[in-house]
């Protein structure tokens, strides 16, 4: 079978600085993948990269979807593909949430409308999207439309964080529903609260300085990463206590 | 010939005397004589209804009543005889004031004759225009609908038009002016008159050509505790379209204008409101919202005076630039003459930015969809104020300003 997502030695640069610096990853249908790293590491990047914003010039390497090269193709050739992209920091967009809604989706009814009660965000509808929208609700505005879109592969950039603990386990509820209905998933999340309310998650990356250097188990590099911070990581000298400290050989280390 | 008339008449002259400067010479235009040559509506051409439709008049349909003038010729009008019963009028001004000694009253009296060469033109050589009487406490549900057309190339249309909806009455108006031929001169005088409780709501919608001149010339008074609701939508281009309605609110009134102009190809077009809170506790509100694209130039005023007490009024201009030689300039004035006026204002003029387009193309819309939803989004207002049974037919309008902008 050939693989969802494939990104193969990526390079990458955001305003004239390379922030990827040779990255490879594999997803394949219905895993969830989650991706930690500090602050300004590229996580954004990558994921951005994946959706083909314009700002990130691609200078090496190639991203295919179902073995399709798709470097080139644009935003929304990509999202036709099944990209879909739940922003951390999206841009306020002068059109009312409502407006976009009925756009997005071919059939606007009762469904929609329970999806944004469920998510506690039916008084938006008339407001001018992420204009004003608390952190909480910009969350959940974002994972909604993503929902909408019915992707392959879901980026999601964060869902979590600034999220208080009911709605990290209805944004939780969502991603369960994106994996159920086929979608993969790319994860970035910097506490993994939210991969408590996550059925099942298949892989973490730990992506350090344009690059991943490390992929496991979820639950252990979790534990690392919160435990011993990312330094443990970074030097090359130590990797070997960190697999150590993780028993057994890291499962479909790429 | 009574004096006051001739008197109006004498100021109108004095006016053009003066020689007032400015880009349109109304010598070149043919004014031709009034005329009241009755056309049946099922004998009007198929491209004249179709041109009305554009303009939100639908000749076919039953409204509560009509007016039709096609360049200096009363073609048509309709009254209900449910409305007629009550006593609601409609016909050319020129009849009504040969009529009815009284609409004296009403003429030249909101907007003072001599304010401009154009008023001056229209005393001097009215062309009919519509005369719209609605009696106190009369509640008209469907909607009136007046249409100035001009078939002729190269006229003049100077009308005058007279409202009065008395008081506690309640009327919806919908005007659709536009043009078959590419070249002419309109001149539209309106005097609105919303008498005590009463309520109108106006919509104009403007369809000229490019090579056309416009110049309404409107002022509303509008008297204790009533509401007048104005909603204009210009669709395509002109040459050089100027206008600055007045409102004059008094106390407990209120007046909302909205307009939405789309300026293409070469249009000039200065397009503001004036608000004027003379009695006490009114309020109002300009909201104005401009989609310039080609080389366009659009001035958006507004003003609001404020010479009374407990008084509140907001203005908003936006403005959408859409091409790199597109113009916009907006020009907001406040002015508290009394104390205790609150009076705010909002401007912006700005362009689609590139990261609200990124972002809705990864959300999967092509560049040529997320600008038409941007700009569709941007021109999403004030049909709250509107009565409801029109907002669909608004909203359509506004879905043709989207689709007209994008060239
Ligand atoms: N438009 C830009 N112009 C210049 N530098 C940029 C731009 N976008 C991102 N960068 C830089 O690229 C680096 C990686 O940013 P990125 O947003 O991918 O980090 P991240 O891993 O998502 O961090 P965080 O955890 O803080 O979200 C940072 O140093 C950032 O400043
Ligand atoms: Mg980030």
């Amino acid at each position: 079978m050939v693989t969802l997502l494939r990104v193969e030695r990526l390079r990458v640069s955001v305003g004239g600085r390379e922030v990827l610096r040779g990255l490879d990853l594999m997803i394949r249908n219905q895993e969830v993948h989650v991706l930690f790293g500090p602050n300004g590491s590229g996580k954004s990047t990558l994921l951005a990269t994946i959706m083909g914003l314009p700002r990130y010039k691609v200078k090496e390497g190639r991203v295919l979807l179902l073995g399709r090269d798709i470097t080139k193709l644009k935003p929304f050739e990509r999202a036709k593909l099944g990209i879909a992209m739940a922003f951390q920091n999206p841009p306020r967009v002068n059109v009312k949430l409502g407006y976009i809604l009925e756009r997005l989706v071919k059939k606007y009814d009762d469904g929609i409308l329970n999806e944004l009660n469920a998510l506690g965000i039916a008084h938006l509808l008339k407001r001018n999207l992420h204009h004003g929208f608390s952190g909480g609700e910009i969350k959940r505005v974002e994972i909604l439309l993503t929902l909408l879109q019915r992707p392959r592969v879901a980026l999601l950039d964060e869902p979590d964080s600034g999220v208080d603990v009911d709605s990290l386990n209805i944004i939780g509820k969502v991603i369960n529903k994106l994996v159920d209905e086929g979608a993969s998933i790319l994860l970035v999340t910097h506490m993994g609260h939210i991969l408590r309310y996550i059925e099942h998650v298949d892989l973490a990356h730990v992506l350090i300085d344009g690059r991943i250097v490390y992929t496991g188990e979820p639950k252990e590099v979790l534990n690392i990463v919160l435990k011993k911070g990312y330094s443990f990581f970074k030097d090359a000298s130590r990797r070997r206590e960190v697999y150590a400290e993780i028993e057994g050989s890291p499962k479909g280390k790429s | 010939m009574p004096r006051s008339k001739d008197h109006l008449k004498e100021r109108a002259k004095k006016v053009l005397e003066r020689g007032e400067a400015g880009e349109i010479d109304l010598k070149g235009y043919d004014y031709g004589e009034p005329g009241e040559e009755e056309v049946k509506p099922e004998e009007l051409p198929e491209k004249l209804l179709r041109r009305a439709e554009e303009v939100g008049i639908d000749l076919g349909s039953v409204s509560g009543g009509t007016y039709l003038q096609i360049d200096h010729n009363v073609a048509y009008t309709m009254v209900t005889d449910y409305l007629k019963k009550q006593g609601v009028l409609i016909m050319s001004t020129l009849e009504a004031l040969e009529k009815f000694e009284w609409v004296k009253e009403y003429y030249w009296k909101a907007m003072p004759v001599d304010t401009d060469k154009f008023t001056a033109m229209t005393e001097l050589n009215l062309r009919h225009g519509y005369f719209i009487y609605v009696p106190a406490g009369v509640k008209i549900d469907r909607p009136i609908q007046a249409c100035l057309m001009m078939r002729t190339k190269r006229i003049a249309q100077p009308v005058h038009n007279i409202i009065i909806v008395d008081k506690g009455a309640d009327i919806t108006l919908v005007t659709g002016c536009a043009a078959m031929v590419n070249e002419g001169l309109h001149i539209g005088v309106s005097e609105f008159y919303v008498k005590e409780g009463a309520r109108a709501n106006f919509i104009m919608i403007h369809g000229w050509a490019p090579d056309f001149n416009v110049r309404p010339r409107t002022a509303v008074i509008v008297e204790s505790e009533g509401t007048f609701t104005s909603y204009y939508v210009n669709l395509y281009p002109v040459r050089n379209l100027q206008m600055e309605p007045r409102v004059y609110l008094h106390a407990k009134a209120r007046g909302y204008l909205t307009s939405i102009l789309l300026g293409k190809g070469d249009s000039t077009m200065d397009v503001g409101g004036r608000l004027e809170f003379v009695g006490r506790g009114s309020r109002g509100e300009i909201i104005s919202r401009s989609i310039i694209t080609d080389q366009a130039t659009v001035i958006m005023r507004g003003r609001l005076i404020g010479r009374a007490t407990e008084v509140r009024g907001h203005l908003e201009c936006r403005g959408l630039l859409l091409s790199p030689n597109a113009r916009s300039k907006a020009i907001p004035e406040l002015e508290a003459v009394t104390e205790g006026a609150e009076l705010t204002h909002e401007a912006a003029i700005g362009r689609i930015s590139e990261e609200e387009l990124n972002y809705l193309m990864a959300r999967g819309f092509t560049e040529e969809e997320a600008t038409s939803l941007i700009v569709r989004g941007f021109l999403d207002v004030g049909l709250d104020k509107m009565p409801k049974r029109l907002q669909a037919s608004l909203r359509s309008i506004l879905d043709t300003v989207a689709k007209l902008s994008k060239g």
